[in-house]
């Protein structure tokens, strides 16, 4: 009951956020059932760097669902000896982050950030970051990290990147942006469609599909030099390609040979050959974090559900069961689970699947989510969906909790992924 | 044989009212009659008995079959439906008897499914076509075919009404 009551309030509480900076927004349903009350001290120094910085931690933390921002009330301490705790204490707060922020003689911004333990009076983390000029999201985004990692235990995803495809008319980006969205930067756009983007194990390489040849090809491309090489271009549709977390391999899906089916590469085109041998549609190939297995769809049993194969071959086994389809399957970092998207009554929806006990369970209610995928410590799972009629970005806990939405300047964004941890 | 072009007719319009498919002619996209082109594609063409005498390519008679260029499918189904194969088959001949005559088959889906599955859908209804013209007689050197998935909807909106255009394999000719 009490559990029911708590979902309800989470379904109540609506936070937005809209930054002025850039036209996007964001929204947060929800909240985590354990909550860690923090609070965030506006950091001394440069007042506007402070200010920037302060507004992307919060926001960061917020968007997790993990913690309860306390409001410092005036309260302003910036160095440890300036810190009052039977003050912060009786706020609730745990913990307290504090510093200060510069700019220095050669540009460069640094901000000297400390966490601090409200109860122990202990001083949790301490540290200085310092990036270049205009950077000054990148400081909020690792000392969210910073603070997550010690509060919770888990490793931070605030600084890592994701990609995903815009689409705006006939106008098709690939786009790379932070966790949250903003920083977007345009990795190709053109006039024919592009699809599945899919991030190298060390984040320095894109593989997607785009059709600029006339038909689906694949390309790898650099985001370091933005060199790219068309790794997959028969005749038919090549797709679908999918890292390997060595980095060694490329599954792609090419229907040169028949219908869609798997064949593996090395990434630069060369070593094919193909590993998957049915009369069905076999797609969207995901490798196990060890490498063993490959997760993938196929309507090889008559409708789209998802199959595990070991990737050197042999059978595969049918995991996903019940009414209506499944697609898009993704390991989560651990793998002992993987996300999938469920197409059952004409709803879409984000599913989670335990290797173990093969229970799945639906972490969204269901309407037009696609395309899941974990970020790098597996606690939440982005997905493409639908919100005032236009295509966003979304973001679900792996609880099934928090729900955050995403929208982008403008256009519809597809096909997003979760970037690896640098 | 007028019978038989008045029933397909027919046939055209129910579908068209049933499904909401788009009336397709051949005007817009093929080139201007050639007047010295052969007689083809046998009784399909109604131009050919025209007072004038002119000799007139069926694939450019907007009254031919050949004007029907799109092969439509229900959800999640690759074969060419009975509706369609009389289109089908009255390509395949009119390629068989045309052999400098190419034309690129392109596979569409609706937005149900996921956007690689769908690539796969889309190729195998493409495939499923051209499989079909050379049963009829076309050359394979005549065919490509490609599948856009669900990348390229010719009709937007969630429901039946857009979804049953996009799911189509269109029959297009080289200029």
């Amino acid at each position: 009951m009490l559990k029911a009551m708590q979902s309800v309030l989470g379904l109540l509480m609506l936070l937005q956020s809209a930054l002025a900076s850039a036209g996007l927004s964001i929204e947060i349903i929800g909240a985590g059932e354990h909550q860690i009350p923090v609070a965030i001290v506006p950091m001394g120094g440069d007042e506007k760097l402070a200010q920037a910085i302060n507004e992307v931690v919060s926001s960061d933390l917020q968007r997790s669902g993990l913690f309860r921002l306390i409001d410092p009330a005036g309260k302003l301490p910036h160095q440890p000896s300036e810190v009052s705790y039977p003050d912060w204490q009786v706020r609730g707060a745990e913990a307290i982050a504090i510093g200060t922020v510069t700019t220095q003689a050669n540009g460069r911004i640094e901000a000297r950030f400390r966490l601090l333990d409200v109860v122990k009076h202990i001083e949790l983390v301490g540290q200085a970051v310092s990036v270049g000029d205009g950077q000054v999201r990148a400081i909020g985004h690792r000392i969210a990290d910073l603070i997550y990692e010690k509060l919770t235990g888990d490793q931070g995803v605030f600084s890592t990147r994701i990609a995903y495809v815009n689409r705006q008319g006939k106008k098709f980006s690939l786009i790379v942006a932070d966790s949250d969205g903003y920083n977007e930067q345009i990795v190709l756009t053109q006039n024919e469609p592009i699809m599945s983007p899919n991030w190298s194990p060390d984040g320095g390489h894109l593989a997607y599909v785009s059709f600029e040849t006339g038909h689906a090809a694949v390309f790898v491309q650099s985001l370091y030099t933005n060199q790219r090489k068309l790794v997959a271009d028969f005749p038919g549709s090549n797709s679908a390609p999918a890292w390997s977390s060595d980095g060694k391999r490329l599954a792609v899906v090419l229907t040169r040979d028949g219908g869609s089916q798997i064949y593996l590469m090395r990434p630069d085109g060369s070593e094919l050959r193909r590993i998957s041998f049915s009369g069905g549609i076999d797609t969207e190939p995901n490798f196990s974090p060890d490498g063993q297995y490959l997760l993938f769809t196929s309507d090889r049993g008559g409708s789209a559900q998802v199959y595990r194969m070991p990737v050197e071959g042999g059978a595969a086994q049918r995991l996903t069961f019940g009414g209506g389809t499944s697609y898009s399957p993704r390991h989560s970092p651990d793998g002992k689970s993987f996300v999938y998207t469920h197409l059952s009554g004409g709803k879409f929806s984000i599913s989670l699947q335990d290797f173990q006990s093969g229970q799945s369970e639906a972490l969204t209610e269901g309407g037009w989510e696609k395309k899941p995928s974990f970020a790098p410590n597996g606690k939440l799972i982005l997905f493409a969906s639908e919100a005032r009629g236009r295509g966003i970005l979304a973001t679900v806990s792996s609880d099934g909790r928090v729900k955050q939405h995403m929208f982008t300047q403008s256009g519809d964004a597809r096909e997003p992924v979760w970037g690896p941890r640098l | 044989m007028k019978k038989i072009i008045v029933s397909i007719v027919l046939l055209n319009l129910l579908a068209a009212c049933a499904s909401n498919k788009p009336q397709e002619t051949a005007a817009a996209s093929a080139p201007a009659a050639a007047v010295t082109a052969p007689v083809a594609a046998g009784g399909a063409s109604t131009g050919a008995t025209s007072a004038t005498q002119t000799v007139v390519d069926a694939l450019n008679d907007p009254k031919s079959i050949l004007a029907g260029r799109s092969v439509y499918y229900p959800f999640d189904v690759a074969a060419v439906q009975d509706a369609d194969k009389p289109l089908v088959q009255a390509h395949a001949k009119y390629l068989s008897e045309n052999a400098k005559r190419t034309v690129k088959l392109e596979g569409n889906c609706d937005e149900r499914g996921s956007n690689e599955y769908n690539l796969g859908l889309g190729q195998r209804r493409a495939d499923g076509v051209q499989k079909m013209l050379e049963l009829g007689g076309a050359k394979a050197a005549q065919l490509t075919s490609v599948s856009y998935g669900e990348e390229k909807p010719k009709a937007a909106g969630h429901e039946e009404a857009a979804w049953s255009q996009n799911r189509r394999t269109d029959i297009n000719y080289a200029k």
